[in-house]
């Protein structure tokens, strides 16, 4: 077996050149590949959640984010069976400094601080902190990465102009808070934004969206079909679902992304077959005269299609090996800029090549690379000894 | 002396496996690259066909979509009253107010649904855009009817003639089946401005203004004189720059197309050079004879070069037919201006045929280049004593 390898790795080795650029053409297929695979995991298999996410849903207009809700809805869900805990959220947009530049767009809310942390148990807040945003109207919070992006420190004086809404809104920053997701956001009370709202206005009393605690996981799809069956026929319906599924409502906005994935990856693969069954045929056509002599030193044909085939094998392999590494480095870089973005490329956060992922990897790259090798081998161990001595390359 | 192309395109004739499978291989990366482009191209159309020359558009100040924006009655009427608005035949100013609202409807490809724009107008409204009736007929006013662009129709199996809608108060009917041409109109649905606000409580309280200038040039001074005017506090620009802006809701799927064609790119490109390396290594003793007949180095490579090319641009081809089934079929995609889904056909055109065909090419002389130069190199001893 150890004198077959050997010549396995020997016979590779003799045009360097061609199984280099054969592995590296097979390694940038495979690359690709297990990206789409990670983008893949990364939006339709549920990844892992947070023991306050696997309890929460957040529940928003039928329509779009962008359409409100009553802010009446907070006491009637309140009194489904099964809810904890409800906290209201509504985006304020508007312009921090100068908005051209991209460092001052962040996510800001208008929350319920009193509310808020009993449903949002992962955001940690040193207590005195949230006291003073609980007893100061125009207190706010904001995120580690925010505070350490834009070089805020405690006492801040932060101004919010609005856009739509013609309010000026002075905030003045009391609690740095740290939360496992890492994303730029602020904070503020949303008795303030009330109160700064023209009489009238259509703005005044609406939520954008729900956060529903319930008491256990099992509660949760009971929770979010009593919750869209109660709004069904009000002027306003809404729509309740996991945050991960929330995320991915707008990814899926984006066009038919599972079908893209798929026809992409299909492409992919297909690639890569031709490209190795290219380079193997290559490889054994030049190598008939060889076949011969080693049939006449006794080598049966299951040797030779095995020493051939090895051969192909090894390559994918390194292929696959290479196209797996650099899709982790691949993957840890674009799950680093996501996590900095405000929007929903977040969900892109937790993008990682599984161990599970690679070794799917590797499997498709030593089966593509084995079928590929198998017609130009068997043809070539079944040549007869004259035929392929007297063969010409 | 130049080396004919017959030798090339014998010699690519002679392997054909080989010079198949690595031109399909470059064929599938240069579909993958139309197809993108075809879509963007297709969502461009729609975009930039959107839209009157002489028409503005009016929103609240600081919105930057109709659906973000609130304009009161009184505003439109101050507004109506600025010089330089065209009029009708009957003298009225050409000027529509108009509310934007958005529902949410099951599609073909998303079951638990998409949202369409829905946009109530008056009667001066459909007569300021180039719309035709294909079916059916236009709604009437003070009825819960609706007019469906044509897009809204193929895509959403319940906003089909005859069907009704629930949304706002009621049900609606669909009356009748609009076409905008390319432009955007075709995912809309259009409805009777007063019904439709008074579904919606906003009576007074609407989205936008679209005015028609009287000329050309009163565009910019109208468009001035509603920015300028602090009291009126609303943003105009030509409705056509409002609609070309939104083209970008393409641009994460034009982005992730070239990105993934440009890494296949490079792989199919390594393979073109496995495959280039190979002709040279099989046709040494070739090259060494064309040198004695008195080919030179440069037309050697040349030669090289060109088959590799060759080899591509079948490749590219093949890519092309490959994708232009795709042509005309209508797909959507979400648009975060509007929150709403814009239905268009993927447009594989000449000018996206032949930014394939050109990254064909890219690919072949990248993958050509080292194998034709080790080609030019040979001494001619070298080359006809290689077997």
């Amino acid at each position: 077996m150890r004198e077959y390898f050997f010549m396995v790795v020997k016979n590779s080795l003799r045009s360097r050149r061609r199984t280099t650029l054969t592995i590296a053409s097979i390694a940038i297929s495979l690359c690709l590949l297990t990206l789409l695979l990670a983008v893949y995991r990364a939006l339709f298999l549920a990844p892992e959640q947070t023991s306050g996410q696997a309890l929460r849903v957040v529940t928003h207009h039928k329509v779009s984010l962008t359409q409100d809700l009553p802010l009446s809805y907070e006491r009637k869900i309140e009194q489904i069976p099964g809810v904890k805990a409800v906290t209201s959220l509504r985006w304020f947009g508007g312009v921090y400094k100068d908005a051209s530049d991209p460092r001052n767009q962040f996510a800001r809310f208008a929350i319920e601080p009193s509310e808020f942390f009993k449903v949002y148990p992962e955001v940690e807040l040193p207590e005195q902190q949230a006291l003073a945003f609980q007893e100061q109207k125009t207190a706010c919070i904001a995120s580690r990465a925010l505070a350490a992006r834009l070089g805020w420190t405690l006492g801040e004086q932060i101004v919010l102009v609005g856009d739509t809404t013609p309010i000026t809104l002075e905030l003045s920053l009391v609690g740095i808070f740290d939360e496992p997701g890492n994303t730029s956001v602020l904070y503020f009370n949303r008795a303030y934004l009330e109160d700064s709202l023209p009489p009238g206005d259509p703005r005044r009393g609406a939520a954008q969206q729900y956060y529903v605690e319930t008491q256990s996981k099992d509660d949760v799809p009971r929770v979010a079909s009593a919750i869209d069956a109660l709004f069904e026929n009000s002027p306003a319906p809404t729509m309740t679902e996991s945050e991960h599924a929330f995320m991915l409502s707008f990814m899926s906005f984006l066009g038919n992304v599972k079908l893209f994935l798929m026809a992409i990856s299909c492409a992919v693969t297909f690639t890569i077959l031709l490209v190795s069954a290219n380079t193997i045929s290559m490889s054994t056509r030049e190598r008939f005269r060889e076949v011969g002599i080693l049939k006449t030193l006794g080598f049966s044909r299951a040797e030779i299609l095995m020493i051939i085939v090895g051969e192909s094998a090894v390559i994918g392999l390194a292929g696959g090996a290479l196209g797996c590494m650099s899709a982790t480095l691949l993957c840890t870089a674009i799950a680093r800029a996501a996590g900095h973005g405000s929007n929903f490329l977040q969900i892109l956060k937790s993008l990682a090549v599984t161990p599970a992922m690679a070794s799917l990897t590797l499997v498709v790259a030593v089966a593509i690379a084995t079928v590929s090798a198998f017609v130009p081998a068997l043809s070539a161990a079944r040549t007869s000894i004259v035929e392929s001595l007297g063969h010409t390359g | 002396m130049k080396i004919p192309i017959a030798y090339n395109l014998r010699n690519l004739a002679v392997r054909k496996t080989s010079t198949l499978m690595t031109a399909i291989g470059i064929g599938l990366t240069v579909a993958v690259l139309v197809s993108a482009l075809a879509l963007v191209n297709g969502l461009r159309t729609a975009f930039q066909n959107t839209g009157n020359p002489l028409q503005i558009l009016a929103l609240q100040k600081g919105s930057r979509s109709e659906l973000g924006s609130f304009v009161s009655r009184e505003k439109f009427d101050q507004l109506s009253s600025l010089e330089g608005i065209a009029r009708d035949h009957s003298s009225n100013v050409l000027a529509s107010l108009e509310m934007v609202q958005v529902i949410n409807l099951p599609s073909v490809d998303s079951p638990k649904g998409m949202n369409v724009t829905v946009r109530g107008l008056s009667p001066s409204g459909v007569e300021m855009r180039s719309v035709r009736l294909i079916s059916g007929r236009w709604f009437q006013t003070g009825q819960r009817e609706v007019v469906v662009g044509k897009g809204v129709a193929k895509r959403y199996p319940r906003a089909r003639l005859g069907q009704h809608l629930r949304f706002g108060k009621g049900d609606w009917e669909v009356v009748g089946i609009m076409d905008g041409g390319q432009s955007a109109v075709n995912s809309e649905l259009w409805g009777d401005l007063n019904q439709i606000s008074s579904d919606y409580n906003r009576q007074g309280n609407l989205s936008s203004v679209l005015v028609r200038a009287a000329d050309a040039t009163a565009v910019p001074t109208l468009i001035g004189a509603i920015n300028d005017d602090l009291q009126l506090g609303m943003s105009a620009m030509p409705e056509a720059e409002y609609y070309t802006k939104q083209t970008s809701a393409g641009a994460p799927i034009e982005f992730a197309g070239i990105f993934i064609a440009v890494i296949m790119a490079v792989g199919s490109s390594f393979a073109a050079m496995n495959t280039m390396y190979a002709a040279v290594a099989r046709r040494s003793k070739e090259i060494g004879t064309l040198r004695v007949l008195g080919f030179s180095r440069g037309s050697i490579l040349l030669s090289f070069l060109i088959e590799g090319l060759l080899l591509s641009l079948l490749g590219g081809a093949m890519g092309c037919l490959l994708v232009l089934p795709l042509n005309n079929v209508t797909t959507g995609v979400g648009n975060f201006v509007t929150f709403s889904e814009i239905a268009f056909n993927f447009r594989v055109g000449l000018a996206t045929m032949s930014i394939g065909m050109l990254f064909a090419a890219l690919v072949g002389s990248a993958g050509g280049l080292f194998p034709a130069w080790s080609a030019a190199r040979k001494s001619i001893l070298e080359a006809l004593r290689e077997s």
